[in-house]
């Protein structure tokens, strides 16, 4: 039995200018203490991804599908029994951590109000629950720093209070938005490490949305790549940094400049991400990829499984042919 | 290497920052944040000049004293031999001329109520108002295809650009009144990873054509090493090491050089070492 289990899902938004298809026909499932990563460009759907997960889309979004949490179809469940999976089963950490926190309660008031709603904890034994997660997440102090505002934290130790308020629960599966992308790079190292030694401590699952490939060749060991509201590839994470099968992932990481070598000139992908309105009839990265064939413009290519590395790819032309 | 001309060289610049704490007296001592505490480089013309460090370590704050858009208290900034920090306002205009800015927001930085051959043209407005409408739209329209946007993009508004479009936009303005050193305060952080390459490539090409100096502000340290000659860490305003990029990085001297380096994620070591 799979943790999560995501079938053929598609999310669309009724806008004035028309619908904008954001994700399209996603398959992915997570076990327990698994970890995956979601890469994709801004506009390429990773977020709505996992809003949808917990039912948090905007208003004029269809959503259809299934998505399983423990064989239990949890898409478009009524608010009352989403409230039930949401940070108990399920919680997500937001992006931008200057926002997502309340800047007129104290973090105690915060990190209490998650466990009277959810565990019916009283006062005073939330607040002492509440020092002991901020202690597991290293947050020096804990005791005092508690009846702090927002404000007097710095970015890294706000990202801590929201990993804490995630924990609060000990829920199965912790969606991770983007959570290092506002932080310095050391600050950053920092906040992955705690990640993993919390995946070991609470055997926890984690998914973790990201553009930058870098950060999660450490911490994931799956990897999903999204273009365009489709998968491009899904895989190993070992086997998608090594041997790339899919011309958009081989693009991305050509064109990160890594501290290990010289380069005259950068690689890049020509051109820009895709309109989500305007979406290619076929395969979405057809107007940027350099490969392509006159069936990428019409078709959109089918999933196909490499047997030795079980890596999945959605693209028409075949894997040797990329490699010469 | 042919030996070229020192354009800029900042001596010992310092810039500080007064704050009133709390509720304070007048004739008490104030608090001094040293913002910039001392740096001090040589750049010479054609040479890009990285600068890096964490949030808050008075990159923006370095660049901007340069081209005096924050008062400055002590130091000398010395461009083409002469002393910026002795200049008067009309004096300084000229300069300008010279040294152009692109920012770190690429959307935040045009005006939103301009359309983009009025963005584009400002620059040439304000210090050549001589220059004829229609000269000055064929200089726009040759600038713009030089950056890679198309000229029949002329009469929108900045909304209607992505963020890597935009960002060219930034920079065929910096690049319209041929200045001698471009300022880049984080021009690609904001944009996508396939946009990065693309917009970094581009002003390593219009470098090479137009012999521009750079100075490249960045807090990702495997860009500052792609693009620059030299590059200065700076930590809490103190320069704490300057080197040439090659060197800076295969032999690090100063503890938290060492420190920032190795925090770089980098996949091909990581999988070496790491089984999840």
């Amino acid at each position: 039995m799979h943790l999560l289990e995501i079938n053929n899902l598609n999310i669309s938004f009724d806008t004035p200018e028309g619908k904008v298809r954001a994700v399209n026909e996603v398959n992915f499932n997570l076990q327990n203490n698994d970890s995956l990563a979601i890469v994709g460009e801004s506009g390429s759907g990773k977020t709505q991804l996992v809003f949808s997960i917990l039912g948090l889309l905007a208003k004029n979004a269809a959503v259809t599908g299934s998505i399983k949490y423990q064989s239990q179809e949890i898409l478009n469940l009524p608010e009352e029994k989403l409230n039930n999976i949401r940070s108990k089963k399920i919680s997500i950490i937001f992006q931008d951590p200057m926002t997502s926190l309340n800047p007129y309660m104290c973090i105690r008031d915060q990190l209490n109000e998650v466990l009277i709603h959810h565990k019916g904890l009283s006062k005073h034994e939330a607040t002492n629950e509440s020092i002991r997660m901020l202690d597991a997440v290293k947050i020096v102090d804990a005791k005092n720093r508690i009846n702090m505002f927002p404000h007097e934290f710095s970015g890294g130790m706000r990202q801590r209070v929201m990993i804490a308020m995630a924990l609060l629960c000990n829920p199965n599966i912790i969606i991770a938005d983007e959570p290092t992308t506002s932080l310095d790079v050391t600050v950053e190292a920092q906040i992955l490490e705690l990640f993993k030694t919390i995946q070991k401590e609470f055997n926890t699952s984690l998914i973790l949305i990201t553009h930058n490939m870098g950060i999660i060749s450490d911490t994931c060991k799956k990897t999903l790549v999204m273009y365009g509201g489709r998968i491009m590839e899904y895989g190993f994470t070992k086997d998608i940094f090594l041997n790339p099968t899919h011309p958009y992932t081989m693009g991305l990481l050509e064109t990160m400049p890594s501290i290990d070598k010289e380069y005259k000139i950068l690689k890049t992908i020509p051109g820009n991400p895709p309109n989500a309105l305007e979406i290619p009839l076929g395969c979405p990265f057809s107007d940027r990829c350099s490969h392509k064939i006159d069936i990428c413009l019409s078709a959109v290519p089918p999933v196909e499984t490499i047997d030795t590395t079980k890596q999945n790819r959605m693209c028409h032309i075949p894997y040797q042919d990329l490699l010469s | 290497m042919i030996k070229s001309k020192t354009i800029l060289s900042v001596e010992n610049i310092k810039v500080q920052y007064e704050t009133n704490n709390q509720f304070i007296f007048p004739w008490q001592k104030r608090n001094i944040i040293k913002a910039v505490d001392g740096v001090s480089f040589d750049l010479k013309e054609g040479e890009t000049l990285g600068i890096v460090g964490e949030t808050g370590c008075g990159k923006s704050t370095l660049a901007r004293a340069i081209i005096k858009m924050v008062p400055t208290c002590s130091g000398k900034i010395i461009w083409m031999g002469e002393n910026l920090l002795t200049f008067n306002k009309n004096k300084m205009k000229k300069i300008r001329k010279e040294i152009q800015m692109i920012f770190q927001d690429p959307l935040a930085s045009l005006n939103p109520r301009m359309n983009i051959g009025e963005i584009i043209s400002e620059p040439i407005k304000t210090h050549f108002p001589e220059i004829s409408k229609i000269e000055l739209k064929n200089i726009v329209k040759e600038m713009m295809l030089k950056v890679g946007l198309l000229p029949n993009l002329i009469n929108r508004y900045p909304h209607e650009f992505s963020g890597g479009q935009c960002q060219r936009i930034g920079i065929a303005r910096a690049l319209i009144l041929q200045p001698k050193l471009i300022i880049c305060d984080e021009p690609v952080s904001s944009l996508d990873v396939s946009i990065q390459a693309q917009v970094i490539n581009l002003l390593k090409s219009i470098q090479k054509n137009l012999n521009l100096s750079l100075i490249f502000i960045t807090h990702d340290l495997s860009i500052a090493k792609h693009v620059s000659d030299k590059i200065i860490v700076l930590y809490f305003g103190k320069a704490v090491e300057m080197n040439l990029s090659k060197e800076l990085f295969s032999n690090p001297q100063n503890s938290y050089t060492k420190k920032l380096i190795s925090s770089i994620p980098s996949f091909r070591n990581s999988f070496l070492t790491n089984n999840y």
